[in-house]
């Protein structure tokens, strides 16, 4: 789960982590009001959307008088903004960050995140702030340091040293307050099971401080449960609403661009049934795992959402059950074909756990637009065939 | 011979009485699993399944003599139920649960190798040697007893290529579902080995995802150390950047973790590689044809 630049920042103010004076406004009338709150000379409107790159997209801007506050508001609220980590479709803003000015003397990138060969949180830091670090790794790689940090023994003071040498620091008070920066930042990195931390620019101010400018973070939804002040934070209009709806029902989907709908167990198979209808020429519409505890209810639940997509053209369910049992499955599309119109194909592929009942229950239920797909290259070629009218 | 588990291996279950524990356990035991006991706290000196039920993995490994440990505990007590197994002596670990937080597992990781316990997991289907010990939730009678070895992150995948190769005419020696979390125990790179010093393994189906670099280390190591043949599908070819595809390991970030690169990098070391899954029977019976 990801979190907007203002929520971020209240989790670093908490742990002590400079970032500037803000406040989060959702109109034009309270971004001016804001403004006069955190006093001039100037104010950054940021719009907060859970995207990168949001500066270059026009949605980061400097104000130098509140009537420059209210025109830059009234221009970003409500805008639809695209950025590189965007669909092309971009995203609504409809909420604001009115910050204060910073002193800005240099910008660097700090940054903590999962380190999966190493199993353990990884800090990186660069001089380079403020550019998009995916460029810095590919075109200057020595201008990239990285300190990881054995959860088992926590940040010490190595950890910092490593850090601040590497950033070029050679001034002592600045040596030691990026330490302190970091030091924080991992702490509350674990404290909060986050699955990263960005913060691009991290900037260094005349007086040799820094202050985190901008604010992202992720959490590991599996720890969302021991964290419920952060799971609160989650905003559901930042994310696909039929996502959000198939999460509900225990359903994993994500929409794609094609024209076959499928509907399968497990997120390897469901990844390999994309794949295979691909291989034989076909467009998967979806990515649809109906997990492990799959009934009546939740395959309905799956055909109703995939045909809320008005390209779908036929769907295939693909079954090998293990925990999920095909009866089980078989009674659900029964179900499904009396709540919801099925107006396309279904190619319904069930082995496994018993399959030769699930067969049985298809065979007497008799359904038009039923399919029987043999195996998994049987059951593609013929959703294939069916989307294309064959 | 096989990997890992046979019919002799002592097996307890860490969360024992439990709906989903106690389901898995009664299958296994079906199975023929060699199922000594199991561990729920507070429920010690009761009888669960005609097993002896324990306060404690210490307790139960004191008494059976117990190696390994298939863990069934909610996602939050995975860590500890791992460290406390490590700490027991246990000397394989297959945790079954999904959804444990990506911290504790960092930390039980770290604590297992400390203790020189392998795990399996989590989020996995487990591990069976066919017609001798099923540990984890397969449905056993898909798995017959062969010569091909399987490793795979997905679970539905390992039914589906084992599936195959059972149909083509061959059977599987051991399967391994290694998991498909940011942080799991036993990968490729430990069990590839193992499937190459096996005797009774002739060729090996790798099923890899998106996300991470395991397969491209797997690449790797194929490359240096193993002479037998090899069959291997990277799903998520068609997956769309930036989006998690239900396990929360498989996520293509950039340019890294691709399937087309981890596929080129198979390709490059000797491996058959094939674009559907649909095709691992098939290309596991040309292999083994032309040995």
């Amino acid at each position: 789960m990801n979190v907007h630049e203002y929520q971020a920042k209240q989790i670093f103010a908490k742990y002590g982590v400079p970032t500037p004076k803000g406040i989060m406004v959702e109109s034009v009338a309270d971004a001016v009001k804001a403004a006069e709150e955190l006093g001039g000379p100037v104010w950054v409107v940021k719009a907060q959307i859970h995207a990168g790159g949001r500066g270059l997209g026009g949605g980061v801007k400097l104000a130098k008088s509140l009537e420059e506050v209210e025109q830059l508001a009234n221009e970003i609220l409500g805008m639809t903004l695209v950025t590189h980590q965007t669909t092309a479709e971009g995203k609504l803003v409809q909420k604001l960050y009115i910050e204060e000015g910073a002193d800005i003397q240099s910008e660097l990138y700090l940054s903590v995140v999962l380190d999966r060969k190493l199993e353990m949180p990884l800090i990186m830091a660069s001089t380079e702030g403020g550019m998009n670090i995916e460029d810095v790794a590919a075109n200057t790689p020595e201008k990239i340091i990285t300190v990881p940090v054995d959860p088992t023994i926590g940040f010490q003071g190595f950890h910092g040293r490593e850090l601040a040498f590497g950033l070029g620091l050679t001034d002592k008070d600045e040596q030691k307050n990026i330490i302190n920066f970091a030091k924080k930042l991992y702490t509350l990195y674990m404290d909060n099971d986050a699955e990263m931390i960005e913060i691009n620019p991290l900037v260094k101010t005349g007086k040799g401080e820094f202050i985190a400018l901008d604010g992202k973070m992720g959490f590991d939804n599996s720890a969302l449960g021991r964290h419920p002040e952060i799971a609160a934070m989650r905003d559901l209009s930042e994310e696909d609403p039929d996502e959000v709806e198939a999460a509900k029902y225990g359903l994993s989907y994500v929409a794609l661009d094609g024209e076959i709908g499928c509907m399968v167990n497990g997120a390897g198979l469901a990844m390999g049934t994309m794949d295979t209808i691909n291989y034989m020429g076909g467009t998967p519409a979806n990515f649809l795992d109906v997990g492990g505890s799959a009934n009546a209810e939740t395959v309905a639940k799956g055909f109703e959402i995939i045909l809320k997509n008005p390209k779908v053209k036929a769907i295939f369910v693909n079954i090998f059950g293990g925990i999920v049992r095909c009866d089980r499955i078989a009674n659900g599309i029964l179900e499904a074909t009396k709540i919801t119109d099925v107006n396309v194909p279904v190619i319904v592929r069930l082995d496994g756990t018993n399959a030769p009942e699930a067969a049985e229950i298809l065979k007497n239920a008799n359904i038009k637009n039923i399919i029987v797909g043999n195996d998994l290259g049987d059951g593609a070629a013929k959703a294939v065939a069916a989307a294309k009218g064959e | 011979m096989s990997i890992l588990v046979n019919k002799d291996t002592k097996v307890i279950v860490q969360g024992f009485t439990g709906k989903e524990g106690s389901f898995h356990a009664e299958q296994c035991l079906a199975y023929g699993t060699n199922i000594v006991g199991g561990v729920t706290p507070n429920k010690g000196g009761q009888t669960h399944l005609d097993k002896p039920v324990f306060n404690t993995v210490a307790d139960a490994v004191k008494t059976t003599g117990a190696t390994v440990s298939m863990i069934f505990v909610p996602p939050a007590f995975v860590g500890d139920a791992v460290m406390e197994a490590a700490e027991a002596g246990i000397e394989l670990a297959v945790i079954i649960t999904e959804g444990a937080p990506v911290k504790d597992m960092q930390m039980a990781k770290a604590y297992a190798t400390k203790h020189n316990m392998k795990t399996i997991g989590p989020n996995c289907p487990g591990v069976i040697t066919a017609e001798e010990c099923k540990i984890g939730i397969m449905p056993g009678m898909i798995f017959k007893k062969g010569n091909v070895g399987l490793i795979s992150k997905s679970g539905t995948l390992t039914y589906e290529g084992a599936n195959q190769v059972c149909n083509e005419g061959y059977g599987i020696s051991t399967a391994v579902g290694i998991g498909g979390d940011p942080i799991i125990g036993l990968s490729y790179n430990q069990i590839l080995p193992m499937f190459e010093a096996d005797p009774e393994t002739e060729a090996i189906v790798m099923i890899g995802e998106i996300g991470g670099d395991l397969e491209i280390q797997a690449a790797k190591l194929i490359k240096e150390q193993i002479t037998k043949p090899v069959v291997a599908f990277i799903a998520g070819q068609t997956a769309p950047k930036g989006k998690t595809m239900g396990h929360a390991g498989a996520i293509v970030s950039g340019s890294a973790g691709t399937a087309k690169e981890k596929m080129e990098a198979l390709e490059a070391a000797g491996v058959k590689v094939v674009i559907s899954p649909a095709e691992i029977g098939k290309a596991i019976a040309e292999v083994l044809a032309n040995k």
